[in-house]
């Protein structure tokens, strides 16, 4: 990565990586990886996801991100569909995670413990 | 087709159970239930208007749902289309109906500007951040502002501290631009001490990048070229991240040397703090950053004329700075419509204790206690009755019932005996004994204070030492006298913030709870039933049919009585530890 | 320079800008109680941590009381000193300081002498509300070989703190532990005798209550008096007799020396010398050390080092060997007047007398407590019999005249003792910062040049400036001369001296603030440096009034050498008069 050198430059560069976000169009899934989630397992999460995703074949990002704050349901994970809204849920174990890729994942049907977005933000 | 159905626990209380089970039997019976999903969700924030069931993808939202009314949804709305016009919700204001989500104003009464990016972007990727304007302030900053325009935008914007002083941070970085030297800091209080708070934490494993750049933006405006993070150890997550944030902004041209190519010089470090809560305090924390004992000295000189090694030195908190680039890119008007007349923005609060949402939220400056607790933080556990909310830390005050529609905001709090403190708020319910829980704040405090001067040293332990008097039973009407006036006096003539707030929750427990504390020392009981000493187990003797299950099990013999008779406990022998409460099938032991 | 006017308990005062409150008060003759703060203003040093909060005073508009030594006054400020609210918080923060300190004052060896006594009478403290049911802060005792630690008693002033780091930059004492377990102690809460401690007595000096005395040896001195087989002699330092009737109640400055004399002879002493004898004898040491290393020097000896420092302070000693034992062949080899005294006393004049050492006990009166400490080390002893056997301070001489019913003002004046009582000028002035050198330069300047000396006053090597230099112009050859009392002031010759800039040919260095007069072991100055002036003057009045102000001139330092050293720096000279230093560094325990 060369350095930034203007604020023009910065410009450039976002375009760029939202260019090379938006380029790949699949399953996006966060797993929020803070003190509160790392506390609650969310590390074990990841892991299960990542192998299991790739065992059955999906093609999907795995990102760790912060908490959102759902202290009271952590471990939490993002998943976004694509061309679907975002969906959260919240404790995530091994069978929730399975669950969620079975029939979120591969066939958009929800499952409890869906953690409806009550924020707004800018 | 989805329902979705509310299962926060608030909702729950209110048998989203059987609303649930209801909606599967009626689905069922319609031979729908594999086209239609039925599915629990978490806590939508609209407690108030709960039990809440939500159909996808209309997006309609039904509130005050009975578990009689699961027939009619599935037979009008999912049969036939229509709304069941009912159970929509009507806005109290234009008393119309809105069966949209998003048109709802009740509805995401959570406004994130500091948390805008946590739990969204990768923090350990500078990229995600980038993506999410990360930066953008600052280049806008560094090339089309003057250090003097950039403060004005903050000073109009009305943003004041979020560590817990409710200081204009425009002012701030004013004075400290206005103090002219060869070396200034810039340094970022990270050092969140009051227990149970930890939306600084939240920011920095979040979003890392939103507090750099903060700090660059004000090392800009005072002139500063260095900025110091001083934070908890304890915080190893966020240390790490904080520490890839640095390492990548560095690659990229965003700290260091000629950031941006606009000439401007700008690094930051990272120091640790041992976990001393004093160190919150900004002198307290220069000193501890400059390897001194960590403790307070007396304001004036400001660090803003003198701190870091002499330097004039701008202390803000994580909060404040993860403010300052939506302020700068979106403007000072932006940020100050949102809030109250002297509370611009919005505050993020730490919700913990007896209610069910536990966890961070934010909302802007002006919502309501009530708001807060019963509608986003879902209500108090068990369905309990709210008693107190104690905000500010352990050295804020109490709220009540009466306060619950009180708009948050620094002055508010103030004027309520409490304060905004970092955005602590622990709720209460009809379980807590008040002067039990002042006793426990107290030992905060005691245990936290730096010892340096005598009214926080000697004066909260003192006020600890009585509140555990009273709540053995000990104490005397004039013990409340003595009490009141050693606060006052604390307060009035600590050295820092640490003890001139201490007193707050003995205070306010005083003011609002006043009859509690009557209680434990004129009749010698507590009302709550929490004060061990103050208890005594009692058999009512209609209950209790001689079993002796309870005398066998008691370990200290306090009770007595022959077979099939009704048995006694004697106090005097009774250690209060509850075993035969346990033990009694009959409901016959009671507290008094 | 700038002036502000302000109101204090409705009275106006104008005055320079930068005074605080409590000055500006007793500019109108109010006087603001202190507890904490404490300055010696001739010295520069000053305490104000701000931590006792006694001292707290009401500013019109401010939220809480301001502390009135650390508050400065502003323009147009309205200060009320003894309002309800005031009056209510000083009494209160007294109680809790009491609450937390032992009630033994009447065996309190700092009885009558306790500025914390003298507060609860002054605030008129009649009880302390709660004390029943107030834990008290407790510590290990600590004894040293010259001070005792008695936490216990500590108020957290925490001038002591400041007179070890900022004064002496020793570093041995600083605040350790949080909140109500604070206290004042060597790191990881060693004892003194493990740390860098030079036992310059400094903290004992400042100390308000009595957590830190002087280990006390008069029942050691009483026993050697009373013992029929012991004959018992005593040496008195110059300092003493400036500053003992203080004690007595008589006018800081006034000498008593001889009714000093007259009070040991009564309480039993044998033999009443001078330690001044032994002053002169160390300038002929010492001088004839200089001089042969100047004019080694002069003629090109690159083995000859200069400066040479003197060596006559035991705290200064203990500084060095701690913090500059790469130096330790700087100093002179000379041994302090109060050693060579006992060397003598326990050779020549027991010879003399015809008294095995065993039962000649030397006691020296030193205004030091490294003193006790010095006549301890191990080297000054032969066969497990100490040259000097028991030093006792100023302090513990006075109590002891008291002890003996011996009214100290009525006492006719008698003479010292010969032949070790008498003395030249030049050795009493060995009690003042700048006496040691000016001493030697009058000696010196005539053993050098061969010419007598005329102007005898060397007015500038006088003053009490932290350091001082001069150049002494010896008959066309100029010998510079570096000055410094407190060791802080001393530990920045050193620093030159290490790095090789020094420019000096000799150093004088006295450990205590103003020389032996600000010793450790004095009466208490309580923070008035009036009183050092007093005592500086005293001695310098002393040594004009003697008829021989050459030490060289003493005819029984004269003798001495004709019957029994031979020369300065003789064999004999050096066995008995020279000493050796030793790395403490290795000695410092950081550890448990």
């Amino acid at each position: 990565m060369e350095t930034i050198k203007s604020p023009a430059d910065l410009e450039k560069s976002k375009a760029a990586i939202l260019a090379r976000m938006h380029g790949k169009e699949k399953t996006r899934i966060r797993v929020h990886m803070g003190t509160s989630g790392l506390a609650s397992g969310a590390k074990e999460i990841l892991e299960f996801l990542t192998l299991e995703l790739q065992k059955r074949s999906i093609d999907a990002d795995i990102i760790r991100a912060g908490d959102l704050g759902y202290c009271f349901a952590e471990p939490t994970i993002e998943v976004k569909r694509v061309g679907e809204d975002p969906l959260v849920f919240g404790n995530v174990d091994k069978q929730k995670a399975d669950e969620i890729i079975e029939k979120y994942i591969k066939n958009g049907e929800y499952v409890d413990g869906i953690l409806p977005v009550n924020y707004r933000t800018i | 087709m989805q329902l979705l159905v509310c299962g926060g626990t608030g909702c729950n209380d209110l048998q989203s159970e059987a609303i649930l089970d209801n909606l599967r039997l009626e689905l069922e019976a319609n031979a729908l239930e594999n086209d239609i999903q039925v599915i629990k969700t978490g806590c939508f924030g609209l407690c108030k208007l709960g039990p809440i069931v939500k159909v996808m993808p209309d997006e309609i939202i039904y509130t005050k749902v009975n578990p009689d009314d699961a027939r009619e949804i599935v037979t009008e709305h999912i049969m036939k289309g229509r709304k069941v016009e009912r159970l929509l919700f009507t806005d109290p204001i234009t008393k119309k109906t809105i069966s949209k989500a998003g048109e709802m104003n009740v509805y995401k009464k959570q406004l994130r500007i500091v948390l805008r990016n946590c739990g969204v972007i990768d923090p350990e990727n500078i990229e995600e951040a980038i993506a999410h304007d990360a930066y953008k302030a600052l280049g806008k900053v560094l090339t089309e502002m003057s250090p003097e325009g950039a403060i004005k935008i903050i000073k109009d914007s009305g943003l004041r501290g979020r560590g817990g002083g409710g200081f204009s941070t425009g002012l701030k970085w004013e004075i400290a631009f206005k103090n002219k030297s060869d070396e200034k800091y810039v340094v970022c209080n990270a050092d969140e001490g009051d227990p149970g708070a930890f939306m600084d934490r939240s920011v920095l494993e979040g979003d890392p990048h939103s507090v750099l750049e903060a700090m660059a933006i004000c090392g800009y405006c005072i002139e500063a070229g260095k900025g110091l993070i001083y934070i908890r150890a304890e915080y190893p997550l966020a240390v790490a991240r904080l520490k890839t944030a640095i390492k990548q902004a560095r690659e990229y041209g965003l700290l260091g040397n000629n950031i941006m190519g606009t000439g401007f010089n700008f690094d930051i470090e990272i120091r640790y703090g041992a976990g001393a809560f004093v160190c919150g305090e900004e002198t307290a924390l220069i000193h501890s950053m400059e390897g001194l004992r960590g403790e307070p000295t007396v304001k004036p000189p400001f660090p803003a004329e003198s701190g870091y090694r002499g330097k004039p030195t701008n202390v803000n908190n994580v909060e404040t700075f993860a403010c300052i680039s939506p302020i700068i890119l979106k403007g000072a008007e932006w940020f100050s419509s949102i809030g109250t007349q002297k509370s611009k923005g919005t505050k993020v609060f730490a919700l913990a204790g007896k209610i069910n949402n536990v966890g961070l939220i934010e909302v802007p400056m002006g919502t309501t206690l009530r708001e807060v607790i019963f509608e986003i933080g879902g209500g108090i556990q068990y369905g309990k009755k709210f008693k107190a909310a104690q905000t500010g830390g352990p050295s804020g005050g109490c709220l009540t019932e009466k306060h619950l529609d009180l708009p948050l905001d620094f002055d508010n709090l103030i004027a309520a005996g409490s304060m905004m403190g970092s955005g602590g708020l622990i709720v209460m319910d009809e379980d807590d004994c008040m002067v039990s829980v002042a006793k426990y704040f107290l030992d905060f405090t005691v245990e936290e204070s730096c010892g340096k001067c005598a009214p926080c040293r000697i004066g909260n332990k003192r006020l600890h030492e009585l509140l555990e008097h009273i709540t053995k039973g000990k104490g005397t009407m004039a013990d409340l006298d003595r009490l009141r006036n050693m606060s006052l006096v604390i307060k009035d003539t600590s050295l820092c913030g640490l003890g001139q707030s201490s007193p707050n929750p003995v205070l306010s427990t005083l003011d609002n709870f006043h009859d509690e504390y009557v209680a434990h020392v004129t009749t010698k009981k507590c009302p709550a039933g929490k004060c061990r000493d103050l208890m005594e187990y009692f058999i009512i003797s209609a209950n209790c049919v001689g079993c002796t299950a309870c005398a066998r099990v008691c370990p200290v013999n306090a009770i007595t009585g022959e077979r099939k008779e009704p048995h006694l406990i004697n106090p005097s022998i009774c250690i209060k530890c509850g075993a035969c409460m346990e033990k009694c099938k009959f409901d016959a032991i009671i507290i008094q | 320079m700038e002036t502000i006017k302000l109101t204090i308990d409705n009275k106006i005062v104008e005055v320079q800008k930068g005074t605080t409150i409590n000055k500006a008060a007793k500019q109108l003759g109010i006087d603001i109680p202190v507890l904490c703060y404490m300055e010696l203003h001739d010295l520069n040093i000053e305490n104000k941590p701000a931590g006792c909060r006694i001292c707290v005073v009401e500013v019109q508009g401010r939220r809480n009381l301001a502390p009135s030594c650390a508050t400065k006054c502003e323009e147009g400020m309205v200060v009320k000193t003894h309002t309800t609210r005031v009056l209510n918080a000083r009494r209160t923060v007294m109680e809790f300081i009491l609450s937390d300190h032992p009630k033994d004052c009447l065996i309190c060896p700092k009885s009558g002498t306790c500025e914390l006594q003298a507060m609860a009478h002054r605030l008129g403290i009649r009880e302390i509300p709660g004390q029943e049911i107030a834990a008290m802060s407790t510590y290990r005792k600590d004894t040293s070989p010259s001070i005792i630690r008695d936490l216990d008693k500590c108020i957290l002033c925490r001038r002591c703190e400041m007179m070890c780091n900022d004064v002496q930059t020793v570093g041995a004492l600083s605040a350790v532990n949080r909140g109500f377990m604070a206290t004042v102690a060597p790191a990881f809460e060693q004892n003194l005798e493990y740390s860098t401690c030079t036992y310059c007595g400094q903290c004992v000096a400042v100390c308000p209550t009595g957590a830190l005395t002087e280990v006390d040896h008069t029942p050691d001195v009483l026993r050697a008096l009373v013992d029929p087989t012991k004959t018992v002699i005593v040496q008195t330092a110059p300092a003493v007799r400036a500053a003992l009737g203080e004690e007595f109640g008589m006018v800081p400055g006034t000498l008593v020396t001889g009714k000093m004399v007259s009070a040991l002879r009564t309480l039993g002493f044998d033999y009443v010398f001078d330690t001044d004898f032994a002053a002169d004898l160390t300038i002929m040491e010492e001088g004839t050390e200089l001089l042969d290393r100047l004019n080694r020097h002069l003629n090109g000896d690159k083995t000859a080092r200069l400066p040479i420092l003197t060596s006559c302070c035991p705290g200064w000693v203990n500084f060095f060997e701690h913090y500059f034992p790469d130096l330790k062949d700087v100093p002179s080899t000379a041994k302090s007047p109060q050693q060579m005294f006992g060397a003598i006393a326990k050779t020549y004049f027991a010879d003399k007398i015809k008294v095995d050492r065993k039962n000649l006990v030397v006691v020296s009166i030193m205004p030091c407590l490294a003193k006790k400490y010095e006549c301890q080390r191990e080297e000054f002893s032969t066969d497990n019999n100490r040259d000097v056997d028991f030093s006792i301070s100023t302090r513990e001489l006075a109590s002891f005249i008291k002890h003996a019913n011996i009214d100290l003002n009525t006492l006719e004046d008698e003479e010292f003792d010969t032949p070790m009582g008498e003395s030249t000028g030049a050795g009493v002035i060995f009690g003042t910062t700048g006496g040691v050198i000016e001493a030697a330069v009058r000696t010196a300047y005539e053993l050098q040049t061969g010419k007598k000396l005329e102007r005898v006053d060397f007015t500038e090597l006088r003053g009490l400036e932290g350091v001082r230099e001069a150049t002494i112009d010896f008959n066309g050859l100029p010998v510079r001369i570096g000055i410094a009392h407190g060791l802080g002031n001393a530990r920045k010759l050193l620093d030159d001296v290490r790095s090789g800039k020094s420019q000096f040919h000799a150093i004088e260095v006295m450990a205590c603030p103003g020389g032996c007069i600000g010793g450790g072991g004095q009466p208490l100055h309580h923070g008035n440096s009036d009183i050092i002036k007093a005592r500086v003057a005293a001695i310098y009045a002393e040594d004009k009034k003697k008829p021989l102000r050459k030490s060289h001139e003493n005819p029984f330092i004269i003798k001495l050498y004709e019957e029994f050293l031979g020369k300065p720096n003789s064999e004999i000279a050096h066995h008995l008069l020279h000493t050796h230093y030793f790395d403490k560094k290795k000695k410092v325990i950081v550890k448990q």
